[in-house]
């Protein structure tokens, strides 16, 4: 990466990134930017190569071709450079199990040449929550306070990018909500972040976000953006019934793109011919009672749903 | 076996004040509850909360160290091995051998519950066409995409044609289409009698059980229809619903 072109790099560059392994392409020509500060979301399920992106960023591995580069450094050439200012929070709990939560602490402060003391300012929020109990074995706390020190350790040497494993898998909602609210202050402080979930509701909380599967971005924009783009109305349909309505819906050749979301289903509608008087009658006459037909605005799954069945 | 209980019962499980300490610590605290046949009961709690000891012991893995269960039938306190027999059970972290094909998973478990050659290989080729999979009968599972692998990894726990079935996280980090046909296959198989009991993170798959109950501090706070829950705590859906319950959680762990 020619540094005299070091202006204003992003703080995550990525040109046509593709990884194989053998015949299985994780990531398929990827290409994105991070500008300064902002939190981008990777946004997919599991096996889309959110985990294989997150470890070329990192320099844990080499891409078969393409160009990353953090803070303007490349991530082959720079990696050493690379390594000081990203903090990186890998998918499964990766510290000590048999040190304490101090002890893990510390040592991660150490090998980047620093202290809990001079970065304490950054961590306090979350650390507090779990130092009463610094003295406990890391391999002996709970979920959501492995959680809390994991992402204390990755920020101690007090990078400038963060990235972030899908840190709420398998973590109740309350505890998501929480999370999130760390990542919002962590963000006042300057600090970017990159983070992955399978969780489509977590979308809304980015700036901006990129949708994956398969190892390709199916859409990369803000959240408000994604959900403006939806390409048909869509609509909430109820009725005393679900299962039935699910079948009948889909049976209806101009409803049938239709999928079951909480108490209501969602049909988006791509044909005029389908009107909610229409549907109405058609679903009255399967024997549905109390049907509600309502226009709504899309959420990100929606979207996803959309645009992965392309 | 003569000491089967209430076996003609509607009530696939019945919990009595179930509790289980672990030294001066009450995982779970004097539990009760029913759920009835076919039902789909969602299992619902923060992290910590004590649902997998509940679940454990509902299994016949973990004998409750206060109050009685009836699973299946049969007592979880005394009947461990009935228990086991006459339930399946799948979770997000363990399905299947990744290193065994997908045929030779169907006969390992269906071998390890006791079914002949022959009704093992109707129901497979049965199964293998309702999942559309003839193509893959032979493939390693390991190779095959989580989302399908996790709807085999269903069908498979209820193969044996279980009373119950308990599932824990089934569809974490699913994607979305996928996450919507596993609980289809969870309806189709509720129809045929089989009774769920499923736990779960996202709060939209709340709304498609019959009844939900949500567990803060090893006792349960709330039980009911996801409408009635949603009344109840003047909530619009049952994220809110939960959101309200477990932040009087006051254990350290959540």
């Amino acid at each position: 990466m020619d540094k005299g072109n070091k202006v204003l790099p992003s703080a995550i560059h990525c040109v046509s990134v593709s990884k194989s392994y053998g015949e299985t392409e994780a990531l398929k020509d990827v290409t994105f930017d991070v500008t300064d500060g902002e939190i981008f979301g990777i946004i997919g399920p599991d096996g889309a190569g959110k985990t294989t992106l997150f470890r070329i960023l990192a320099t844990l591995i080499l891409a078969d071709s393409g160009i990353s580069a953090i803070d303007g450094f490349d991530v082959v050439k720079d990696y050493k450079e690379i390594r000081k200012r990203v903090g990186y929070m890998p998918g499964r709990f990766s510290l000590y199990q048999d040190l304490t939560v101090e002890e893990n602490l510390k040592f991660f402060a150490t090998v980047f040449n620093t202290t809990i003391e001079e970065n304490y300012e950054l961590v306090k929020d979350i650390y507090q929550q779990i130092e009463p109990f610094k003295n406990r074995r890391a391999g002996k706390l709970s979920g959501g306070m492995k959680q809390k020190l994991a992402l204390s350790c990755a920020l101690i040497h007090k990078p400038s990018v963060l990235f972030l494993d899908e840190p709420t898998t398998g973590v109740d909602p309350v505890s998501r909500k929480e999370f999130w609210g760390m990542l919002k202050n962590l963000k006042k402080q300057g600090i970017t972040i990159l983070v992955s979930t399978p969780y489509m509701d977590e979308a809304g909380l980015c700036d901006r976000i990129a949708l994956i599967q398969n190892g390709q971005f199916l859409k990369i924009d803000s959240p408000a953006n994604i959900v403006k783009q939806y390409e048909t109305k869509l609509w909430a349909v109820k009725s005393d019934n679900m299962y039935k309505l699910l079948t009948d819906l889909r049976a209806n050749e101009l409803s049938k793109n239709c999928f079951a979301f909480g108490d209501k289903h969602h049909v988006s509608v791509d044909n005029a011919q389908l009107t909610v008087d229409s549907l109405n009658s058609y679903l009255q006459q399967k024997g549905h009672t109390n049907i509600e037909i309502r226009e709504i605005e899309p959420t990100i799954e929606d979207c996803f749903m959309q645009l992965s069945l392309k | 076996m003569n000491d089967i209980i209430e076996h003609n019962s509607n009530k696939v499980i019945i919990a009595e004040n179930l509790t289980k300490k672990f030294g001066h610590f009450t995982a779970v605290d004097h539990i009760s509850f029913e759920v009835e046949r076919g039902e789909i009961f969602g299992f619902l709690g923060a992290n910590g909360a004590g649902k997998t000891t509940a679940m454990r012991m509902l299994s016949g893995l973990s004998i409750p160290t206060g109050g009685k269960g009836i699973v299946a039938g049969y007592d979880i306190g005394t009947q461990t091995e009935l228990v086991k027999k006459n339930i399946g059970y799948m979770s997000q972290k363990f399905s299947l051998y990744d290193d065994l094909k997908v045929l030779e998973n169907i006969e390992l478990f269906g071998g390890i519950y006791g079914m002949k050659d022959k009704e093992i290989k109707e129901k497979t080729d049965k199964l293998m066409q309702v999942l559309d999979f003839e193509s893959e009968r032979n493939k390693l599972v390991g190779s095959l995409p989580l989302g399908f692998k996790q709807k085999l990894a269903f069908s498979v726990s209820i193969f044996h044609n279980p009373q119950v079935v308990f599932l824990d996280e089934p569809t974490g980090g699913v994607d979305p289409i996928t996450r919507r046909q596993f609980w289809e296959l969870i309806y189709d198989a509720t129809s045929r009698g089989i009774t769920v009991f499923v736990t779960t993170h996202y709060m939209d798959e709340a709304e498609y059980c019959n009844r939900v109950s949500i567990m803060v501090d090893g006792k349960i706070e709330a039980l009911d229809s996801p409408r009635n829950l949603k009344n109840q705590f003047k909530a619009n859906s049952m994220d809110e619903v939960f959101q309200q319950l477990a932040r009087k959680a006051t254990r350290i762990d959540s």
